[in-house]
Formats: C-alpha cells, structure tokens, sequence
C-alpha cells in the first residue's frame, strides 16, 4: 500500500517561541502522508497538533519558529521540495494551488463582508488564472459539489448555517484541486448530524480526487470513521503512530490507552473514566531510576 | 405528592427575525412551539437536538431568564412565569445553571472566592465568615482548593473553570441545575471527569439536572430521561434506554445514526 512515495513528510519538526529557543512545543514530529490517505492527528488542546499543521505551510505565528526538521513536499510533478526552506513567494504559489486547509471555526474564518461566491473565486484567479463567465460556472460547480444551491454564490457569510459555512470553507480549499488537504478540526463546531454529512463529503472527494488529507481532531469517533494513519500526540511529542486499526484496536502506548478510555461510547456499556496520567508519573520515574544507574 | 420536581406546560416562544429587502418584513421564528417536559427529583433529563432547535430557548425559559410567550412552568407548586421579580428571586435559590462556555461565563475581573460566593452574598445566607467556609468547602468539593479562592479566572484552564462553574451553582445548594453543554467545550479527556463530577454531586446533594446536550454518547452516560427537540418541536422523549434501543422519529434515528465512530463499529 506505501508503494507510492509519500505526499509529504515531516521530518523532526520542533516548534519553539523565538524568545525561548529552548522551551519546544513540538518535539521531533516525524509523519508522513500518502496520496489518497487520511492522516488523522488526536491530542488534547496544547499538544501541538494545531502548531504542526500550521507549520507545513510555514504559518507558524511570527513569535514561533521552527527550529528543526524538514517538511518534504512531492507533488509527483516538481520533484521533492522542502517547504520550510522556501520564501513566501514561493510558498504563496503551493498555499491554496497545491495544499489547502481548512479553518476549525467557519463562522470567523469566511470575510464576512463579501460573497461565498467571490471568496471561493480568489484562489481561481490568483491560481489558474480564470475570468468572467469561466470562472462563474467554476464557481457554481465548486459549490454544487459541496452540496449548496449554485445560487447562493451572491450570498454573504452571514446568510449561511454553520454547516453550509463550512461547505463553502470545503469549496475554497479545494477549488484549485490542491493534492494535500489539511483539515484542523473541520467538524468541532457543527452539530453531529452536519459534522457526518461533512465527514461523507470529504471522503468523497479525497477519493475522488486522490488527494492526501491531514485531518486534526480530538474525537476518536472521528477517528474511527474518516482514518487511515492515526498519529498521537501529547505535550508536543508524538506518542504512538501506525494504522487505524493498530492503534484502536491495540494501543501499545499508556497514553493512547488511557484516551481511548476516556471517550464514552454510545450503547453506555463502557464504565465513564477520567484520563489517567498515573503512567506519565511510572515512566518518569522509571527514566530517573535508569539515570541514577550509570552514575 | 409526585417525584415531579419542575413541570412545563405548553411553552410558547416566538422570535421575530427581520427578513426582505432591508430587513423591512418580519418573520416570526418558533423557537419553543408547544413544549411540555417534566423533570423527576433526584434524576437528569437530557435535552438533545442540533443547534436551532431550541435546547437552549427552553432552558433560559424554564428559569425565566427570558419571558414566555405564553405556558405555565409548575415548581413547588408555583408558576414561576406569574412570579414578579422578588418573589422569583427567591425561587431561583433552588434553581441554577451552568453554562456551556468556561470562557465566557466568568466575569474576569472577579476573584474566583468572589464569584463562587456571590449568591450566598445576595441571597444574605450566613455571616461573612460561614459564606467564607462554604464557599471554601464547596471549592474543595469540585477538586480545587482553598488558595484558589484569590486567583483570577484567566489563571485556570478550561476543565478547571468548569469546575468553578459547577462550584457557583451548587454553593446554593440548588434543588434544580440546569446544565447548558456543561462539557462541549471541553477536551474529551477532561469531559470524563467532569461528567463523573457532576454524577458525584448528584448522588450527594439529591440535584435535579436537565441536561442540555448535542452529544448523544455524553447524554447515554447521565441522562435517565431524555427529549429529543427538532424545530422547536419535541419529537420524542422518553428514557435513555428505551429511545437508545427503539427511536421512534425519524429525527431520532437520523441523530442517532450520526454519531462518529458507528461506522467502524458495525462495518
């Protein structure tokens, strides 16, 4: 199934604020993404799943920077590029053309002062250069394959639900069919019957299109429908990684355990627990121990 | 006497949206369309539906945080819509709510001793020094401590200001909570525990919760009862069990067909 190279791998990224190099909020990240894959990212907030994201777009907030690693991007045309190298101009001609994200709130992250119509249209024009009546049909097709009436293009962000929002969010990343998605908690905020239409419709298209999808969430229920790859992370590190299968059915990580754990199911069978760290306190004790020994 | 501690009947509320060319024309919206519940002592009446069916509508109406178009809502015998302002005062003791966003809820420039203590301060219970001891106990109850009581809310993390939350409502000592997606806020790992909380301060304080929630796993955790709102409208209710095992509604079905992770369980 890997035979195909990679989309995109990260290798050893770590996050740092620019004040305190030394303070990481993302340790030695490795992962990579196939074509036609779901990659799932699950960590509690603060866990750096949000920081990774960003950072293979190079949009890491001015105060953070990358310390280390490298973001290998192979489009299967330009040959391997390393984006974390790249200036912004050349990082502007990927963002949106090549790899598109999608925002966790579609309520803030639409311009509320002009169209659906227009927004989803400046990636065309910048891109692929399209006009006039090229452009309008494109729009409306964009928007027809998301599931929204074509003549809503006139419409503003405000007109909209939530989860007609985040349609157009969906029609925007992948107007220029881009070949790497990357989702950050697309459904957190949309209701579960929306949140399992939206999730349908991007598995449509990434098989349709054979795109490589990034997709952050910290719901396992999200998880078990939509992934491929699951990636986990805590405090920054990866804990555990392999195939959906893997890690739900056999997690090998104390943490990945106590998450699964956590999450209550919906026939109300599985007793409700609270997280347990007691193996963060084992394992810290273990590495002292182990550091006690040599001296 | 009944084991019913709080009783609707036929609530009506109408909003009304403006619409047209330059929001000349007017629509009237029914947020609550002839909404009857009943919640039983010592038990949790879920609220579920998806945003715009008007969970929330019905709480903030249940509490007369909003006027009533019309409906009688039954406590202890009284009909809290024809209560006037103090008389209602004194009824809300026994009625509280907490709120679904930790962030917004707490008033920034109050300390948390402030804030956990300010219904005991108007409500005039106890001396300084016995609102002092409440408060502090009812702090180290929801599993924060008394040192906290000077610190300010931006100090806390999410799960922690829910917990203050939580602490403000019940320092009352309540008969009626209302919980208006106490934990959708929150990480999933932290939900467990404060759901876990909550069921603890059931048990020990004899509370009624009605327990507003989108999220149909969280809700077959700590709900006896529940009513499933579509358009204003309740589609179905009955206990957990029965609407889990047999719904009803086509609603019903469609809600419960859309919670994640039931496609990797059956398939």
């Amino acid at each position: 199934m890997n035979k195909v190279a990679p989309l995109l791998q990260l290798q050893g990224i770590s996050i740092a604020p620019k004040n305190t190099p030394a303070r990481l909020l993302v340790k030695q990240v490795s992962f990579s993404i196939a074509p036609g894959e779901t990659t799932c990212v699950v960590g509690e907030s603060g866990s750096g799943k949000s920081l990774t994201a960003l950072s293979i777009m190079g949009l890491l907030s001015k105060q953070l920077c990358l310390t280390s690693g490298q973001v290998l991007f192979n489009d299967g045309h330009s040959g391997e590029q390393d984006l974390s190298k790249l200036d912004q101009a050349a990082l502007r001609k990927i963002r949106g053309a090549k790899i598109a994200m999608i925002f966790q709130e579609p309520m803030t992250s639409l311009n509320p002062v002009l169209t659906v119509g227009y927004q989803i249209g400046e990636s065309l024009t910048t891109h692929l250069g399209l006009k006039g009546e090229a452009l309008q049909t494109k729009i409306a097709s964009l928007l027809s394959m998301v599931g929204i009436p074509e003549n809503r293009a006139n419409s503003y962000p405000d007109e909209l639900s939530g989860g007609q929002r985040q349609r157009v969010m969906i029609a925007m990343s992948i107007a220029c069919e881009p070949c790497l998605l990357i989702a950050d908690e697309p459904t957190t905020a949309l209701d579960v019957t929306v949140q399992a239409q939206i999730l349908t419709l991007l598995d449509e298209l990434k098989t349709r299109m054979n795109m490589g999808m990034l997709f952050i969430t910290h719901d396992f229920g999200v998880v078990a429908d939509i992934a491929d790859q699951v990636v986990v992370m805590f405090r920054g590190e990866i804990v555990e990684a392999g195939s959906k299968q893997q890690v739900l059915q056999h997690p090998q990580h104390p943490y990945t355990k106590a998450l699964l754990a956590c999450v209550p199911d919906a026939e109300g069978k599985k007793p409700l627990k609270p997280i347990d760290y007691a193996w963060l306190a084992e394992s810290q004790t273990q590495v002292q121990a182990q550091r006690k020994v040599p001296s | 006497m009944s084991d019913i501690l709080l009783q609707a009947n036929h609530l009506v509320k109408t909003y009304t949206q403006r619409s047209g060319k330059f929001g000349f024309g007017t629509r009237l919206v029914k947020a609550l369309d002839d909404v009857s519940i009943a919640l039983k002592a010592g038990k949790t009446l879920a609220v579920v539906g998806e945003s715009g069916s008007g969970k929330s509508t019905l709480a903030r109406c249940l509490l007369q945080l909003q006027a009533l178009d019309s409906g009688e809502v039954l406590f202890a015998g009284q009909d809290l819509a024809k209560l006037d302002g103090a008389a209602l005062r004194q009824v809300r003791k026994n009625l509280q709510m907490v709120f679904q966003d930790p962030f917004a809820s707490l008033n920034p420039r109050m300390r948390v001793g402030e804030i956990v203590g300010e219904g005991l301060l108007i409500h005039g219970l106890g001396s300084a020094a016995e609102q002092q001891a409440k408060v502090i106990a009812m702090l180290k109850r929801v599993g924060l401590s008394e040192s906290d009581m000077q610190k300010y809310p931006h100090e806390f993390s999410g799960g922690q200001r829910q917990r203050i939350g939580i602490a403000r409502a019940l320092v009352l000592a309540p008969k009626v909570v209302v919980c208006d997606e106490p934990v959708s806020a929150l990480d999933v790992s932290i939900q467990a525990q404060i759901l876990l909380l909550l069921k603890e301060l059931q048990a020990e304080m004899a509370l009624s919760y009605l327990f507003i929630s989108h999220d149909l796993r969280v809700v077959r955790h700590i709900a006896d009862d529940m009513v499933v709102m579509h358009q204003g409208k309740v589609v179905e209710q009955g206990s957990v069990e029965a609407v889990y095992q047999q719904p009803q509604h086509p609603y019903t079905q469609s809600l419960l067909a859309a919670i994640p992770g039931k496609k990797a369980q059956s398939g």
